[in-house]
Order: C-alpha cells, then sequence, then structure tokens
C-alpha cells in the first residue's frame, strides 16, 4: 500500500477494475464509452458536464481527465470555470433547499 | 502555457538551442531506463523493419527561420532574430530539382516565408513548374504586419496559392496566449482579406485551410470535431470562411520541449504520446511521401528532422547532389520525436493520417 490514498498513476489502472469481476467491469465500460459517444449532446459538451460533475463529487481522477479531455476539444479556461461554478450552486443549491425541511421543522415545534 | 517569450532560444543561448542537445536529451532518462520503448524498436515490433520512403508525393521548402512572430509551441524557434534564410541561388537549385522529384504538392513553409526577399520571386518561378497543388504556411499576421504585405492575398489568388495558415483557437484569450499579444487580432483581419479575394469561400477554388496546434501539452481531440467548432465560431463571430482544418500534434522539439521540461510535464507528455502509438498513423506519416529542404539546401526526411539536423541518410543529402533513385531507397532517419506523429489518429503537416 502506497503512503497516500490517491496515486495519479492509478487512474491509468481504471482500466483494470475488470480483473476481480470482469463481467460488471466490462458492461461498465461498455456504458461508459457509450454515454461519451457523440450524440444528441455533442463531445465537447459532454466533456463540460463530465468536468462539472468531476468538482462536485470531488474526483481527483476524474477533475485529472476531464480537463485535459475539454482542453483537448478546444474548450477555453472561462467555460470550464463557468461549468464548475454551475456544478458549485447545484451542489451549494441543494444544500440550502434542504434548509426549507430545517424552517418547516422550527416552525412546527416553536409555532 | 509558459509567458510568451521574446527571443528565440538561439538568441537567449539556451541549451535547446542545439539540435545535437535535443537528440541526445530524447533518448536519455525515461528512454534510456527502458521506462519507454525506443522508437525505432517500437516500429519494429509493429512490423515497420525497414523504415523507407513510399514514392515521393510533397516538395517541402523552408525559405527561413525569420518570422515576425515568437510562438511558445515553434518547433523551428523562429523569430525575427533568425536570420538564416534562403538564397536566390539555393532558391534556383530548388527550382531545377522541382520537375527532377516527381512531387505533385510543393510546400513553402518558413518562419514567415513571406519576409524571404525573394519570396514572390520564387512563387513566381515555381507556380511554372506545373504541379498540383501550391501550398504557402502562412502565419496570417504576416500579411497584416506591414504595407508592403497587405497585397499578399491578391498574390496568392494570381498564382493560384494554396494557403495554409496557422489558428490555434477561435478565441482571443486561447490565441494570444500561445502565439503573442493581439496576434488573433491580426489573423482575423488577415482571414478576411483572404475571405474578401475569394479564399476559403464555398464552392472555391481557392484553398484556404487552418492548422490547429494544441496549446498546451496534450493532444489534439478528433480533427473533424474541432473543424466543425471552428467554422460554427469563425463564421458566427466574425463571419470568415475556410476549407479544412488540420489538426498537429505538437512535438517534442525546440520550444515545445523547452516548454515540456520547464512546466515539468515532459514525462508525462511523452508517454502520452507513447502509449497512444498507432501502428495505423505511421503507415502514412509524412516522411514516408515528404522531402525537407532546408534554407541551405540541404536535404531531410521531414522539417521537424531538419530543425534536429538529422539529415537525409545516403548520398544525396543536398540539392546539388539531388538523386531520387537514392533517396528513395534510403532509411528515414528516426529518434524519439517522432511518436508525435503516429500518437492517436496520427499527425503530418497535411493533418491526421488515419
Amino acid at each position: 500500500m502506497s503512503k497516500s490514498y490517491y496515486d495519479p498513476n492509478d487512474l491509468k489502472k481504471f482500466g483494470e477494475i475488470s480483473e476481480f469481476q470482469k463481467e460488471l467491469g466490462d458492461n461498465f465500460f461498455h456504458y461508459y464509452n457509450s454515454v461519451f459517444k457523440e450524440g444528441a449532446l455533442s463531445a465537447r459538451e459532454k466533456a463540460l458536464i463530465a468536468l462539472a460533475v468531476a468538482h462536485t463529487e470531488q474526483c481527483p481522477y476524474c477533475i485529472d481527465a476531464y480537463t485535459k479531455d475539454s482542453l483537448q476539444r478546444g474548450v477555453t479556461r472561462e467555460e470550464m470555470m463557468e461549468a464548475v461554478h454551475v456544478g458549485a450552486a447545484i451542489k451549494s443549491g441543494a444544500a440550502l433547499v434542504h434548509s426549507t425541511m430545517m424552517m418547516n421543522k422550527v416552525k412546527k415545534l416553536e409555532g | 502555457m509558459a509567458k510568451l517569450k521574446l527571443n528565440s532560444l538561439k538568441k537567449r543561448k539556451n541549451k535547446l538551442a542545439d539540435p545535437k542537445y535535443q537528440v541526445e536529451y530524447l533518448s536519455n532518462g525515461i528512454f534510456k531506463n527502458g521506462e519507454l520503448p525506443l522508437f525505432q524498436h517500437k516500429i519494429k515490433s509493429s512490423g515497420f523493419t525497414d523504415f523507407k520512403p513510399k514514392p515521393l508525393e510533397i516538395f517541402q521548402i523552408n525559405l527561413g527561420y525569420m518570422c515576425n512572430q515568437v510562438c511558445t509551441h515553434c518547433h523551428v524557434d523562429a523569430g525575427p532574430d533568425r536570420k538564416e534564410i534562403m538564397t536566390k541561388e539555393t532558391m534556383q537549385l530548388c527550382l531545377d530539382v522541382i520537375e527532377k522529384s516527381g512531387a505533385h504538392t510543393l510546400d513553402l513553409t518558413g518562419g514567415a516565408p513571406e519576409m524571404n526577399p525573394n519570396f514572390r520571386w520564387f512563387v513566381s518561378e515555381a507556380s511554372k513548374k506545373g504541379v498540383k497543388d501550391f501550398i504557402v504556411r502562412s502565419n496570417l499576421t504576416i500579411i497584416r504586419a506591414n504595407k508592403k504585405y497587405y497585397d499578399l492575398p491578391e498574390f496568392f489568388k494570381q498564382h493560384h496559392v494554396h494557403v495554409v495558415s496557422s489558428m490555434p483557437h477561435w478565441t482571443r484569450g486561447k490565441t494570444d496566449r500561445q502565439r503573442g499579444e493581439g496576434v488573433f487580432n491580426l489573423s482575423i483581419e488577415a482571414l478576411k482579406s483572404l475571405n474578401d479575394v475569394g479564399y476559403g469561400m464555398p464552392d472555391s477554388d481557392l484553398k484556404l485551410d487552418l492548422v490547429y496546434n494544441p496549446s498546451g501539452a496534450f493532444m489534439p481531440a478528433n480533427q473533424s470535431d474541432l473543424e466543425k467548432d471552428f467554422k460554427k465560431a469563425l463564421f458566427e463571430d466574425f463571419g470568415i470562411h475556410f476549407h479544412n482544418l488540420m489538426a498537429i500534434t505538437n512535438l517534442p522539439i525546440s520550444r515545445f520541449l523547452d516548454f515540456l521540461i520547464a512546466s515539468d510535464n515532459y514525462e508525462d507528455y511523452m508517454t502520452t504520446l507513447v502509449e497512444s502509438y498507432n501502428p495505423l498513423a505511421v503507415e502514412n506519416v509524412m516522411c514516408r511521401n515528404t522531402l525537407s529542404v532546408s534554407w541551405d539546401g540541404w536535404l531531410y526526411d521531414c522539417d521537424f528532422n531538419q530543425m534536429l539536423e538529422l539529415k537525409v541518410d545516403g548520398k544525396s543529402k543536398h540539392l546539388k547532389d539531388f538523386d531520387l533513385n537514392s533517396l528513395q531507397n534510403r532509411n528515414i532517419k528516426v529518434s524519439q520525436h517522432c511518436y508525435g506523429c503516429t500518437a492517436g489518429a496520427g499527425s503530418s503537416c497535411q493533418g491526421t493520417t488515419t
């Protein structure tokens, strides 16, 4: 075991997850690759969505991969940062919208 | 990307200005310790035991390393401080050889080839040689750099030149970071002036193609996807038309190699190129159908080998000793920079190779 939980070299080993469970691993990669194919959304748009989600999921491997992928597709710094803000806005909005539960509870308990 | 430097590596007396040092660097480290395979071993293991040329199709002439720009990625280490330019005598030798070569494409490059004082004379003479495709690689800004160049679009049209221009992105920020402050606006002006005389317009036979190369240590995405994005953005924002986009991978030589090392991207970038090695791309790499001529008349397998001073193998090494038969039987010289042309969809001066 290495001394840190995250090693950038592990990103290259992603494909090896099928080693312990081939069928499910293969199914996952088939699905994953299909999702990122050009469809109703362009591959460029999908890269930006993936980049935003990579941040909200706080996955360093995904941030590494989709930052590079976005650059390769000609995405600008401004577009990348705006995508991250969209993710951040949803993440903070999701937390804040739950405050209505808190408010409901407060109002019920205190009248 | 590193901040734009104002001088060439040569002017800065950077060690990487020495081609021998570059070749050495590319053979040491991760390639010497066996972490990554040498290119010559890699092609051999994928069936290319003899790496020889196919029939010659493209005769590429570098008219000199002088340029009005100092781009961060430049594999030529070109700039205003470079004084190596082709003389009229060497141009005459080129004219003598063009027909002998049997190449259907003549490809002029630099630096900024237009800065050579004999450029117009040479284009006029070369256009009489009957090649099918006569390319001039223009950096665009030269067209707007000085009044004496403003009529270049008309001049190109007069000689039915195929204009191939560098355009790293459709936004100002990305373009100027790579090629220098103000380059984007001048490039847009130049593209408009080319469109004005008919270049790049739909159905026009005055061909205007753009060359894209990534702004940093990563490979280009799919060429046709990028072309769609470029076409949409340049037309919607500026009303500009062009025909095709060629996506070129940055090769790890000269100023791009300097950037890779300085930014600590060298090993990762080389690993990416090696891991993306595509045997199908090897089949059509440009060194197999191209000959590159330097400003002083020496012959090379490609423009990259020219910058590394890896002259062609065999006896016919200079325009003065041009012997097509001997050249066709030569072994192509390779080193680790060649991984740049064989990665992914492949890369050449004509774009992807697969």
